[in-house]
């Protein structure tokens, strides 16, 4: 199951690198990490999605980030109301008659076109993973040139609701 | 007075104060008495200013040595070791000691020299990147990079390593910082470190928990592992475990934690425990653990160990609880005050007469046992003879192999921090050195170095501090002219294919302790070890003993791996 991990930890050398070391020495899946700094000065936000097995992988995950030294807090809010969200960036191949094509996927998608080249043009898309991940499926016919994409990054929400719904919106 | 007063005051003015002084001035303000270190180009200024130090200096033969030292005057004295190493392939000769001491919760603190800032990461000559090399293996790690960071980097350092659950860190320091000049003065910081503030003191409901399941069961067992040790507990332990009358079963990290001559002792529990050990914790219905990681050394399969049991677990370190097997009473506690909390609880004991008897009857049932009636030399029969010469009194080093085993089962430990042995890591070449350490931080204990002769062949060179300090370590070398655990293993699950695991043809070990000027002595028969030892344990100078043991013994009892606690296989002659 995939779990939304956030830490804050302490803005000192090699501390990402001692997160990510962590993940391999325990030999945790991780499929994204972004890194940047939080309100709190001289104190990063770390936010990390992760593969595991079962709650008590997930557990150990947490345990053993809290154990660092640099790791202030470590809260695992997958299970929270939360706001996450990605940035991707696409350059697309796009041709004078795809053009059009193109931007009619753009706009339900609140995705912004950022620059046009004679036979490429370069989509913002941010969102939650999911959405993202939609979008890059339907632009991929057109040819994807280039991705790049940031990893989620998120907070729980101001208000917790109180029971937790799956999502039954859409993801758009 | 004045005058005195006025002398010093010039002195620190044409002296300004380096950042090797101040590393020194920390580690004497941390009451630091014996630095292990081996100098080089990186770490030239700070060898400078040892020269004039009151503080110990031990120079090892090998970084590696140096560091196994440091491990073993920890373990002992309980105080943090100390290393230094030079830049580059001195740092990375002390990695193997890293490693090891993170595995079995050692304190220690290592300084690498580090080419200056203005080069680092141009492949500088001897440059490593030596965090990045030990960010996995230690509990922390600095750079230093600014001379006034000095002292409280050293203080940090000192609190995180002994501190919490122990552990080794490393302090990297670039050569124009340990040379370079402060002109700030030193100001005495606070340790502030938000993200480290370890849990000493009892969850109160878990305790209650806790002492209702021991009321309420059947069946219980303690296993007591190293945390009862790092944590000063064992009067604590003996006290609750006689108060609730609870059989005390011991990891091979934890033996010397509860008396192995009382009557509530079980024994060693693992892959080579005894018998009884092993069914206790398979059989129980209460399992109490006290400061062990449930390694898979001492668990064997998961899926066939403990299946009847509530697990209550004890441990400074919460990710230890539940991280093997798992756990329905977590307690993240230091050991000696969870211990204080139970035994204030005061629980009614267990109705358990029948666990007792039966606990009993196996005991007698299925002891350890070798065959006393071979006419060869026995190391069994060695290490017994060692125990009972040395009152169960000595410090018992040991390296890694058959030995290790046999030291585990034979030597009765009946006091707490008598025991070093390299168990997480499992380090060949870790035992001869350690000792050297424990010596250190006993002077006037009997230390006893149990090695293999392959392992010891990993760290000979160190004699050369036996002989410069004339350190009264007796070396006991179990020669069975082979890597005994390889070749046991060999030979129970590769059909006897002894691939590289013979080393028929050796030095004389007698001749190389020679050669440090040390006394040493082959030994073949048990006649001749009872008169020798009789010699030479109690006297205050060194001596090696090369015990020419029999080849082909192996040890036992023992779980092939995959297999559950319970399929032991060897308990019987
Ligand atoms: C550094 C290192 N290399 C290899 C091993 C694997 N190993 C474990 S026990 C052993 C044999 C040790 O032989 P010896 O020191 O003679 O001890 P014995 O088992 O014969 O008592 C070996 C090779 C190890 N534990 N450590
Ligand atoms: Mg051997």
């Amino acid at each position: 199951m995939k779990r939304v991990i956030c830490l804050t930890v302490m803005n000192r050398p090699g501390v990402l690198n001692r997160i990510t070391n962590l993940f391999s020495k325990r030999n945790f899946n991780i499929e994204s990490i972004s890194v940047g700094l939080s309100e709190h000065e001289g104190m990063s936000r770390i936010t990390c999605v992760v593969h595991v097995e079962d709650s008590s992988a997930s557990e150990q995950i947490t345990k053993q980030l809290n154990k660092q030294i640099d790791v202030i807090k470590v809260t695992d809010i997958t299970d929270q109301s939360i706001v996450a969200r990605e940035l991707a960036l696409i350059k697309v191949q796009a041709v004078p008659y795809t053009r059009n094509e193109i931007y009619s996927l753009i706009e339900p998608f609140r995705a912004s076109v950022i620059d046009v080249s004679k036979d490429s043009m370069t989509v913002q898309i941010t969102g939650e993973s999911d959405k993202v991940e939609a979008f890059i499926e339907l632009i991929k016919p057109y040819g994807i040139k280039e991705l790049a994409r940031t990893g989620t990054t998120a907070f729980p929400r101001g208000t917790q609701r109180t029971s937790q719904q799956s999502k039954s919106y859409s993801i758009v | 007075m004045l005058q005195e007063a006025a002398l010093t005051e010039t002195k620190t003015e044409t002296h300004p104060v380096t950042g090797a002084d101040l590393l020194l001035r920390a580690l004497e303000k941390e009451n630091v008495e014996v630095i292990f270190g081996y100098p080089g180009g990186a770490v030239l200024p700070l060898y400078d200013k040892l020269y004039h130090s009151k503080i110990l200096h031990v120079l090892p033969r090998h970084e590696q040595g140096g560091i196994h030292a440091a491990e073993g005057y920890a373990r002992i004295s309980g105080k943090p070791g100390v290393v230094i190493a030079t830049s580059g392939p001195g740092a990375t000769n002390i990695v193997t000691g890293l490693a090891d001491a993170m595995m079995d919760s050692l304190p220690l603190i290592v300084f690498t020299g580090q080419v200056a800032t203005g080069v680092i990461g141009s492949d500088a000559f001897q440059e490593a990147d030596i965090l990045g090399i030990t960010t996995p293996i230690t509990k922390y790690n600095y750079q230093v990079r600014s001379i006034e960071d000095i002292p409280r980097i050293i203080k940090e350092a000192f609190y995180i390593a002994s501190t919490g659950r122990p552990g080794p860190v490393l302090i990297d320091i670039p050569k124009d910082i340990a040379a370079g000049v402060s002109d700030q003065p030193e100001e005495e910081k606070e340790v502030n470190l938000p993200g480290y503030q370890p849990t000493l003191k009892p969850n109160y409901l878990q305790i209650r928990k806790l002492t209702e399941a021991v009321s309420r069961s059947k069946k219980p067992v303690i296993l007591a592992g190293a945390g009862v040790l790092h944590g000063r507990a064992s009067k604590e332990l003996k006290e609750y475990a006689e108060q609730q009358q609870v059989p005390v079963i011991h990891t091979l990290l934890g033996l010397g934690g509860f008396p192995a001559d009382h009557p509530l002792f079980i024994g060693m529990a693992g892959m080579h425990g005894c018998y009884t050990a092993n069914m206790g914790l398979t059989e129980c219905d209460l399992l109490i653990n006290i400061g062990a990681r449930f390694d898979d050394r001492l668990t064997g399969n998961l899926q066939h160990f403990a299946p009847h049991a509530t697990v209550a677990h004890i441990d400074i370190d919460p990710a230890e609880i539940g991280k093997n097997v798992p756990t329905s009473i977590p307690i993240v506690a230091d050991a000696k005050e969870a211990l204080e909390q139970l035994i204030l609880q005061d629980g009614k004991p267990p109705a358990h007469k029948e666990w007792m008897e039966t606990i009993l009857r196996w005991q007698e049932e299925y002891p350890y046992f070798y065959d006393k009636e071979s006419g060869r030399l026995k190391p069994q029969k060695v290490m017994e003879m060692l125990h009972s010469k040395t009152e169960g009194n000595a410090i018992v080093v040991t390296d890694v192999g058959q030995h290790q085993m046999w030291a585990a089962q034979y030597y009765r430990f009946n006091k707490a921090d008598r025991w070093v042995t390299s168990g997480g890591l499992g380090t060949m070449g870790f035992g001869f050195p350690a000792s050297i350490g424990a010596q250190l931080a006993d002077p006037e204990a009997c230390v006893l170095a149990i090695c293999g002769d392959g392992g010891f062949q990993m760290s000979t060179q160190e004699l050369a501090i036996i002989q410069e300090m004339n350190l009264p370590v007796k070396i006991i070398i179990f020669n069975n002219m082979a890597l005994g655990m390889v070749r046991q293993w060999q030979e129970i699950f590769y059909e006897s294919r002894f691939s590289h695991s013979k080393i028929p043809v050796q030095p004389s070990f007698v001749k190389l302790a020679e050669a440090y000027g040390i006394k040493g002595y082959v030994i073949q028969s048990e006649e001749e070890a009872e008169e020798l030892l009789d010699e030479v344990l109690h006297n205050r100078e060194p001596v090696l003993i090369d015990f020419r043991v029999d080849p082909d013994e192996n040890v036992y009892p023992m779980i092939a791996p995959g297999k559950g606690l319970h399929e032991m296989a060897g308990v019987k002659p």
